[in-house]
């Protein structure tokens, strides 16, 4: 099994920690994955500020960098989700075809693909998820409220098979935190407002360490977490599965 | 004015209380809807099914519509088509001028207020007095709207009590809902007996027999239209249902997905008219055949007015029904009103994180989130975009396909932001993400300078 990780360009600018922790979470699970290069981005920022025409070359980019790859491997849904949906304006050759399918979740690819149910090592601490809404909403990793109150999911039943772990019961399980990319600063009040309630809900249920399945959320909580000084730790879920301290 | 939603929604936000108030009272309002409807086990084949027979009837809709005429005229009543606002208004004044009706009474109905016939009639000399009481209390007040279902949900009980002090002569500082319920009571009733002709939306248009469904909770409609001589109905052509037997999936899924009611109070049927009275039924485009001719967007057209996607939307509940600046405000009316006037509502598509939530809550599955990304493309090919973001996007595109210029970009990035005062990296006229966010703390390595280093040291 050929596997590319796929480490988005703000993980790799900002949180290089979260691509190691993915890579060597990988290498524990048995898959030796190669991280090609000339990598680059999926061409989100532009296409969801509705610049979709303008991405067309960095999709280009993502396919020929990965098209010979089994499967492309990211640790984060928001991204994945991009590829697999939006990357249906460029000509759907075989080989884009290959890349849109074979694109996943870190967690969707150890859950589904390796069919991994439990990850050995203990966190001991109380851990509040961030459900992310393009990995539970639009890649279906975790069941919508608006559908069912069951609070399930692929991340939630993984960090709950590390010992000592105590996950954190939200007011409102999977509301949006309001990062959206580019709504983050087009849309800053509502953005940064609909954040600080998130953060709140996990300040009035206990959370100790903010985790989450795509960093672009916890890039933003964890902004407004250090400029209000919570004594929150926003830990991306690979950095969790993958035994690293706190 | 500024129609734009970043800057109207900046506006709401500011006042942080009202705005929790805002958040909190719609979100309680998604709680019961999710409750009732996970009392529901077949809740998600009724969704699938109220999408189908939409679905279907909009891939007939001129069948359908004809057939609705035939049964109404069939009726006895009298069917007018308008192809928009202008017409309908229009209609409705020659309607009541034949009637020499001066007091109007109308019960609860969205289509008018796109129309913007309350003004028009104004104009023309005409009371026109709206009996829900979410709707005569903004009405008081001379605003519009904030919310499909629940007009006048950005006011709290002490906004509502110093207008009935204003406008009903009721005591100042009277916050009492009972109390305030009931002066509005006691003043509709005389509005109710005085007027000439009663106006009301329609929720459902059957085909089948040519009748029109209103759904309250207050039964203000009944009361209208039972007084009146003349009854007016006003339908979009995206009301239509084909059967009778079909109105229950939707009015089952209606009040649950409102309000988490079972159903609603009031579910009134108009076939014809009373002996000696006259109904009249206006059928109105305005805009909807567009929509229905845009493959991208022919889903909306489904759209049944539950106000789900409202209180569901998390920028909807921060920012205010108003900051939409449409008839129909949050998700869905980003969705409608580009179709309307792309210009002036380019900023709504944008309004939105794309969550989904809107999605998952539509009772007839619309897939809103799709859309709203669909219309951004749409708005950024017409050149609606600001110019700033046109070209940083261009930019970003140079920057992202290029992996050299993407390296050195990154690490220029971070080095600045690790060297340059705090004070200039977060200077809030520069960058809009430090008004309230603390930026990442910049590291050393990037992932992929440290990957490098690895495979040099032999180790990866």
């Amino acid at each position: 099994m050929k596997v590319a990780l796929f480490v988005p360009c703000y993980v790799d600018q900002f949180y290089p920690q979260v691509g190691v922790a993915s890579l060597q979470l990988l290498e524990k699970l048995g898959v030796k994955a190669d991280f090609p290069m000339q990598q680059t981005c999926c061409g989100q920022p532009m296409a969801n500020s509705g610049c979709e025409r303008d991405a067309v070359p960095v999709y280009q980019h993502f396919v020929k960098t990965f098209r010979d790859y089994d499967y492309v491997v990211a640790p984060a849904g928001s991204c994945v989700y991009h590829v697999r949906k939006h990357f249906d304006i460029i000509d759907q050759t075989t080989e884009v075809q290959h890349v849109r399918t074979n694109t996943l979740e870190l967690v969707d690819f150890i859950t589904t693909v390796l069919g991994v149910t439990e990850i050995p090592g203990s966190f001991p601490h109380k851990v509040g998820l961030h459900l992310s809404c393009h990995g539970q909403r639009g890649l279906h990793q975790a069941n919508e409220s608006e559908i069912t109150p069951v609070r399930d999911g692929q991340l939630r039943r993984l960090l709950s098979s590390l010992q000592g772990i105590e996950l954190t019961e939200l007011d409102r399980n999977d509301e949006c935190c309001g990062f959206g990319g580019t709504f983050c600063v087009a849309e800053e009040a509502v953005s940064a407002r609909m954040g600080q309630d998130r953060v709140q809900d996990h300040v009035r249920n206990g959370t100790q360490v903010l985790t989450g399945g795509d960093m672009s959320c916890l890039m933003h909580l964890e902004g407004i977490v250090r400029r209000r000084q919570l004594g929150i730790k926003v830990m991306h879920a690979a950095e969790l599965l993958n035994g690293n301290p706190v | 004015m500024n129609h734009s939603h970043p800057e109207l929604a900046e506006q709401f936000v500011k006042d942080a209380e009202r705005t929790t108030w805002h958040d909190e009272t719609l979100w309680f309002v998604r709680q019961k809807r999710d409750r009732s409807i996970y009392a529901i086990p077949e809740f998600q084949e009724l969704r699938e099914l109220a999408s189908q027979i939409k679905n279907h009837t909009l891939s007939r809709l001129h069948t359908y519509l004809t057939q609705f005429e035939e049964a109404a005229r069939a009726n006895g009543v009298q069917v007018h088509w308008a192809a928009n606002a202008e017409e309908h208004n229009a209609i409705v004044l020659n309607i009541l001028r034949k009637h020499g009706a001066e007091r109007i009474v109308k019960s609860k109905s969205m289509l008018t207020e796109e129309c913007h016939l309350n003004p028009y009639l104004l104009q023309h000399g005409i009371q026109v007095v709206d009996t829900d009481l979410g709707e005569r209390i903004i009405q008081f007040r001379n605003e519009p709207p904030s919310h499909v279902v629940l007009p006048a949900i950005h006011l709290k009980k002490e906004d509502v009590g110093e207008t009935f002090h204003l406008h009903l002569g009721t005591l100042k500082g009277e916050k009492d809902p009972q109390t305030l319920t009931e002066a509005a009571r006691l003043h509709l009733r005389t509005k109710f007996v005085s007027g000439q002709v009663a106006i009301s939306g329609v929720n459902f248009a059957v085909a089948e027999t040519g009748s029109v469904v209103v759904c309250t909770n207050e039964g203000n409609a009944d009361l209208g239209v039972t007084l009146a001589k003349v009854h007016i109905a006003c339908m979009g052509i995206e009301k239509l249902i084909p059967r009778l037997t079909d109105l229950g999936v939707f009015t089952r899924l209606l009040a649950r997905s409102a309000t988490g009611q079972p159903v609603t109070t009031y579910t009134s049927h108009y076939t014809k008219p009373g002996p000696g009275k006259e109904m009249h039924i206006v059928i109105v485009d305005n805009g909807r055949t567009k929509q229905l001719g845009r493959p991208d967007f022919r889903a909306s057209l489904k759209c049944i007015r539950c106000g789900a996607c409202m209180n569901t939307c998390p920028v909807y509940r921060r920012s205010g029904g108003h900051s939409y600046d449409f008839t129909i405000p949050g998700p869905i009316g980003a969705i409608l009103s580009p179709n309307i006037d792309m210009h002036k509502h380019k900023s709504l598509p944008f309004a939105s994180t794309l969550c989904g939530s809107c999605t998952d809550v539509c009772p007839v599955k619309i897939d809103i989130h799709t859309q709203l990304y669909k219309w951004r493309q749409v708005i950024g090919e017409n050149n609606e975009l600001p110019a700033s973001k046109k070209w940083s996007m261009k930019l970003l595109s140079r920057v992202l396909s290029s992996p050299g210029v993407y390296g050195w970009g990154g690490k220029v990035a971070r080095e600045s932001l690790r060297l340059l005062p705090h004070g200039f990296t977060h200077a809030k006229a520069l960058n809009p993400w430090a008004k309230a966010r603390e930026m990442p703390a910049p590291p050393k390595q990037s992932f992929r300078e440290w990957y490098e280093q690895q495979n040099s040291n032999g180790k990866a």
